[in-house]
């Protein structure tokens, strides 16, 4: 790198001119905590009022791709983790999915029933996550996000007995998982789930009827169901418009056909629609947890004949997609017969979610911006990748 | 659920006859087939497939660049039908579409459009007007593999500052590294240099 990039040396503050000198702009981030990372939003205000809004990313840029297509697919496995890493066990389930639609992979039962309980409970994670942090960029600092992390912190502690680690899982495999369920850990998380509900029903009694919540998210970064359809816009995100898309109803990957759940719909797509879905999602999801549990069978935890050594799929491509916490994650492989895939592209919900970002702030208030974007639900492993 | 890919070619035929379309067929066990269309006239297939009713392909999804330096290696994975035209073997940019249909929950309809070939002839249309959810994944490959969208309404780098001059997801692309600030550079990084400087022995 020779030259200073110029996306830091525009003036960050203050920018005024013969015609706009009533203009102020004001760069956002990239070290913001309401930026959830290192995302930077060049925004022009006239007052208060949001006249412009230019997302600048790239700074967490490493090229996954370019890295991916230089290894084998399974060294590809633990990178994945680092995508979104709120919910690496969704990541890993996306591309072991991707992986087995383009060879062909069968999956076992039990193996099936272990990555939809690990999906949800990355869900149930992602989503008490969100709300911790939402409620830290409406200015709640810390209280919220503290209650939040106590029970994230409880799932974290069942992902690092299954898998050895807290975050970073590397767990599924190509026609399974990694390893099978150690002793009494199914039953601790059926205690988990019995105990989710309570907490759930704490958290929203201090949220739902929240007058500072209220006024700071309803009506605010509402916009019609077909722009945002037109624009990417996926997961919990669209939903709360009121569009009844869902992937796991839609198309049910793995074994989501054999189990009951709603999904949830808001009418408004404002931010507090956003948050509320996120709520009812939870609950839908320790419904499938439980039925999960019951149902949970004996058997290999990965297909006998799944090759983990000099892993070559058939020449092709496939796009795998799942609905993951934040949106759709989907992996888009072609493979030219050699053990190393010619092109690996990730779907990133996070990144294609923030392409309205600027139409929904528009008219609005500085302040908006930040609960706008936190609406959205962004982790920047994923949308610089 | 997909629709039968041969029915959508039938009628996007009849419904835009002046544009080229072709079938590619997917070895792959995913048999997601994929319909090649004129680079030119990509946002056109796409306004008809999002607005005619029957089809009402409203979401595109994904949008893919893959670089063809060997461009006989893409027929491979998307085979064409026996008797048409094979692929410049001189290489070329390609850009995949996966369309899929919110309220018929159909899908994916992959297309896929290709570039003349990898540096003076990079143009394709830009399908920002009909989706959205193009205008930055279009930018990424803009700025990753060189693909030049006409239309874009801010066609500018994404990923990597814009003072960048290469493109790094290009196949034949050399990454830069540290050699320069070797204090005594020697052996392996003096050979690693020569890729920079071929000729500067």
């Amino acid at each position: 790198m020779t030259s200073a990039p110029s996306m830091f040396s525009s003036s960050p503050v203050l920018e005024s001119g013969p015609d706009n000198d009533q203009l102020l702009r004001v760069s956002l981030g990239p070290q913001h905590p309401s930026t959830h990372g290192v995302f930077r939003m060049n925004v022009v205000l006239d007052g208060e009022t949001v006249v412009s809004l230019k997302p600048v990313f790239g700074y967490l840029h490493r090229n996954h791709e370019k890295i991916a297509e230089n290894v084998t697919y399974l060294s590809s496995m633990p990178y994945t983790d680092r995508l979104d890493y709120i919910c690496p066990l969704s990541n890993n389930w996306a591309y072991a999915h991707a992986v087995e639609k383009l060879a062909g992979i069968e999956v076992p039962e039990r193996a099936q029933y272990m990555r939809v309980i690990l999906a949800e409970l990355t869900r149930l994670i992602n989503h008490t996550a969100f709300a911790g942090f939402i409620l830290g960029d409406m200015g709640a600092w810390g209280s919220a996000l503290m209650y939040a992390f106590r029970e994230r912190e409880k799932i974290l502690d069942l992902f690092e007995d299954l898998t050895g680690a807290r975050m970073m899982a590397n767990f599924m495999r190509f026609g399974g998982c990694r390893n099978d369920l150690p002793a009494g850990w199914a039953a601790r998380v059926g205690v988990l789930v019995e105990q989710y509900g309570p907490f759930l029903d704490e958290m929203e009694k201090f949220l739902v009827g929240n007058e500072i919540l209220l006024s700071r998210t309803q009506d605010v970064g509402a916009l019609p169901k077909d722009a945002l359809i037109n624009g990417g816009i996926t997961g919990p995100m669209l939903r709360a418009a009121g569009v009844n898309y869902d992937i796991r109803k839609v198309e049910p990957y793995g074994i989501y056909d054999r189990f009951e759940f709603r999904i949830p719909l808001g009418e408004h797509g404002d931010c507090y629609d956003r948050i509320m879905i996120r709520f009812l999602e939870m609950r839908e999801s320790l419904q499938i947890l439980r039925q999960a549990l019951a149902q949970l069978p004996d058997g290999p935890f990965i297909h006998p004949k799944a090759k983990i050594r000099n892993f070559k799929p058939p020449v092709g491509e496939a796009y795998g997609r799942i609905e993951g916490p934040k949106g759709e994650l989907g992996f888009h492989l072609i493979s030219d017969g050699s053990t190393n895939p010619y092109r690996y592209r990730v779907r990133p919900p996070s990144f294609i979610n923030l392409t309205l970002i600027e139409d929904m702030c528009l008219g609005l208030d500085l302040a908006d911006v930040v609960v706008i974007l936190g609406s959205v639900d962004i982790v920047l492993g994923e949308v610089d990748r | 659920m997909s629709d039968p890919i041969e029915a959508i070619l039938t009628r996007l035929r009849e419904a835009l006859p002046g544009v080229a379309i072709a079938l590619r067929t997917n070895p792959s066990p995913s048999a997601q087939h994929s319909l090649l269309v004129d680079a030119a006239r990509i946002a056109d297939v796409c306004r008809f497939l999002r607005d005619t009713p029957a089809l009402d392909y409203d979401l595109l999804s994904n949008v893919t660049g893959v670089d063809w330096p060997d461009g006989t290696k893409a027929d491979v994975v998307a085979v064409p039908a026996a008797g048409e035209g094979s692929a410049a073997a001189g290489g070329f940019l390609e850009v995949l579409y996966h369309l899929y249909s919110t309220s018929r929950r159909v899908g994916p309809l992959v297309l896929r459009a290709r570039t003349a070939d990898r540096s003076q002839n990079v143009t394709i249309a830009s399908v920002v007007a009909v989706f959205r959810s193009a205008e930055f994944q279009e930018r990424e490959i803009f700025d990753l593999y060189g693909v030049q969208f006409s239309g874009h309404p801010d066609l500018r780098r994404i990923l990597m500052w814009d003072e960048f001059e290469d493109h790094p997801m290009r196949k034949d692309y050399v990454a830069p590294d540290d050699y320069e600030y070797e204090p005594t550079p020697h052996d392996a990084v003096l050979e690693k240099a020569k890729l920079h400087y071929p000729c500067s022995e």
